[in-house]
């Protein structure tokens, strides 16, 4: 009996007993679409994070400031320090200290409020240098960036964040216009194109940037203190040694060793990192119960064929006594059960494409089916259906034909 | 031609003992047996029930392997075989016909007849011919697409005997063909059966009814084990 024969026979014992094999596919078919689906939530997240990281700009480092103690001895979070000045953002520019850094942009930044006419809206004033767009991979939809010059004397101009700009003018085009910030009055002179990070709402979209002078004098700050600096490397193998230099020069400048670092540096591969490893917690979480799941469809499917065994065992033993050898009796046997294995994934591997279409508008969360997950996902039913089978397969090959023949 | 003694033997047992063990207990079901069944014999196999003829009939049919003895069928010792190659050796050489049938009740009448073509690896077109042409032959050549369900008892056992007769097999071997069957249809079946002997085949009919043994041309007795009586039986227009 060959392949194709035992197929069509698995296929027709299959068909037999249509409501059995569909109840025993179900439980192989809710394993594989939760397997599927729960992988996919887990990628989709990750992606997400890594979209918005990614629209950070590229080849980029941020360097923070460390913990400041204040005077009560309370150690306050990365951040928190003032160490970093616009002075460590010169030396780090400089080509012959740090080879590897193409363009550096030092930030600062609070919170105001903006008015414009009779609206006004809060958000994040960032003051900045002209490199920001550059380093930030950031383009503008209409108007200019400011320049050396307005950074220079202290211009009251401002560039808006897209949703900056829609929230404080609804209609007409920003550019030309003026904002409030502080009783003073700022021209705004360009508006930025969205950052590209998956999620609408982000704060990259809704921030003004001002020349760094005048954030300063606008918030009053009389330090040279910035928040963040962002180096942007030459190139992505470059990178890590751009780190070093920016480190080393840093440490150098301030005084202190690598260990007992002022200032903090991070890359985006480290920001993604640290975000998914919750994701991934939960995900491997996840997708454990749903491998469970499908091991209990697994032993779902050995159950029925057992039962299958017991109940066909007259055909069994009028198989063998008209020359079916055990192994074909085996085999035909484990046929079946792959076959209601990889049925089963098959609809499970649909159910879970259907469910990453229709599931991320209700849940606001992005799944991301992988070829990797899909394959897996169809290995691993056909592999159940092949493990949990052998048992019974070997069950009905050891049947004698006489025992087999005489039961009722 | 029946009972010619020049044909060659299809089966030559010699000594054959069966010997159940339950525990402790010993059970011999056959003590002993010898016999030869030359080709175009057609043989009945008479006892009550627990005289050992079940037990002989699995020996015949390879579906079992005697404790002690040989056994040739058709020239091979298959005394000694492995259940797979018994199995090649069933599917080759021995159609079986059981009291119950034994039809596979998803599948239409052809595709039962070719069950065994299946297993002997033939491909499907040449199945399909043979196995019509077998059904033809039991004067079911308007039922090949009808499920068992669908044929009376009668009709369903003429299916059993076409299924037995597809391989060409050098021996059909008949448990108690006419067990499960009202006197019309068991007349058919006998009269069947009557026709493939006249037509050469060797029968071996396994009953405990004595005017389905009177059908045969020779008729073995066993009793305890044993054969107590071999006796060649001349049948009313059948040629000594």
């Amino acid at each position: 009996m060959n392949w194709i024969e035992t197929l069509r026979a698995g296929a027709e014992a299959v068909r037999a007993h249509r409501m059995r094999s569909l109840l025993t596919m179900l439980g192989i078919v809710i394993g594989i679409a939760s397997v599927i689906l729960t992988v996919g939530f887990g990628q989709g997240a990750q992606q997400q994070v890594r979209d918005e990281i990614d629209a950070l700009g590229s080849n980029l480092l941020i360097v923070s400031p460390g913990s400041a103690t204040d005077s009560g001895g309370l150690r306050g979070g990365f951040g928190s320090a003032t160490t970093l000045t616009l002075e460590d953002a010169t030396a780090i520019a400089d080509d012959t200290a740090a080879p590897d850094v193409r363009r550096v942009a030092p930030t600062t930044s609070s919170s105001v409020s903006l008015a414009a006419g009779e609206t006004n809206w809060t958000t994040s004033l960032v003051g900045t240098t002209t490199s920001w767009a550059d380093v930030r991979a950031r383009t503008l939809t209409s108007g200019r960036f400011f320049t050396a010059d307005e950074i220079a004397s202290g211009a009251h101009v401002a560039v808006l964040g897209p949703d900056t700009a829609s929230e404080l003018f609804a209609v007409g085009s920003p550019v030309g216009r003026t904002v409030t910030v502080a009783g003073q009055q700022l021209t705004v002179i360009g508006v930025l194109d969205s950052s590209g990070a998956s999620d609408s709402g982000s704060s990259e979209d809704d921030q003004a940037i001002l020349p760094i002078s005048t954030a300063k004098a606008l918030t009053g700050a009389t330090s040279g203190s910035v928040s963040t600096i962002y180096v942007e490397a030459t190139s992505q193998e470059t990178l890590s040694a751009a780190y070093q230099e920016v480190e080393s020069l840093l440490a150098t400048r301030h005084r202190v060793t690598a260990a007992e670092a002022d200032f903090g540096i991070s890359t985006q591969e480290s920001l993604v990192e640290t975000a998914n490893s919750t994701n991934k917690t939960l995900t491997v979480l996840l997708t454990g119960i749903a491998a469970i799941s499908l091991l209990v469809g697994g032993v779902g499917v050995m159950n029925i064929m057992l039962v299958s065994v017991t109940e066909r065992i007259r055909e069994i033993g009028l198989r063998k006594a008209l020359g079916a050898t055990p192994r074909v009796i085996g085999r035909q046997f484990l046929v079946e059960a792959s076959m209601l294995g990889l049925v089963g994934g098959v609809v499970g591997l649909l159910v879970g494409v259907v469910g990453s279409w229709v599931l991320p508008p209700l849940i606001d969360q992005p799944i991301t089916l992988s070829a990797l997950a899909v394959g897996a996902a169809l290995l691993t039913s056909l592999g159940l259906g092949v493990g949990f089978g052998v048992y019974p397969a070997s069950r009905a090959a050891r049947l004698t034909p006489i025992d087999a023949l005489r039961s009722e | 031609m029946s009972t010619t003694p020049i044909s060659p033997p299809i089966i030559a047992i010699e000594g054959i003992r069966k010997t159940y063990r339950t525990g402790s207990l010993e059970f011999e079901a056959l003590c002993g047996i010898d016999t030869t069944i030359r080709e175009g014999e057609y043989v009945a196999v008479v006892g009550p029930s627990g005289s050992g003829k079940s037990t002989l009939m699995n020996i015949l049919g390879c579906l079992d392997n005697p404790t002690v003895g040989g056994y040739h069928l058709a020239g091979e010792d298959v005394s000694t075989m492995s259940e797979a190659q018994l199995a090649e050796v069933r599917n080759r050489r021995i159609g079986f016909v059981f009291q119950q049938f034994n039809l596979l009740a998803g599948l239409p009448a052809w595709r039962n007849v070719e069950l065994p073509l299946v297993y002997a690896g033939l491909p499907r077109h040449e199945r399909r011919d043979r196995a019509v042409a077998a059904l033809e032959r039991v004067g079911l050549g308007d039922r090949t697409e009808n499920r068992p369900g669908e044929l009376s008892g009668g009709q369903q056992q003429r299916v059993a005997v076409a299924r037995a007769l597809v391989t060409e097999p050098a021996m059909i071997l008949a448990d108690e063909p006419t067990g499960n069957l009202d006197s019309r249809s068991t007349a058919d079946v006998l009269d069947l059966l009557d026709a493939l002997h006249d037509a050469g085949r060797t029968i071996v009919l396994i009953t405990h009814e004595k005017d389905v043994a009177a059908r045969a041309g020779r008729n073995l007795v066993i009793s305890d084990g044993r054969i107590v009586s071999d006796t060649p039986a001349v049948r009313a227009g059948a040629p000594a």
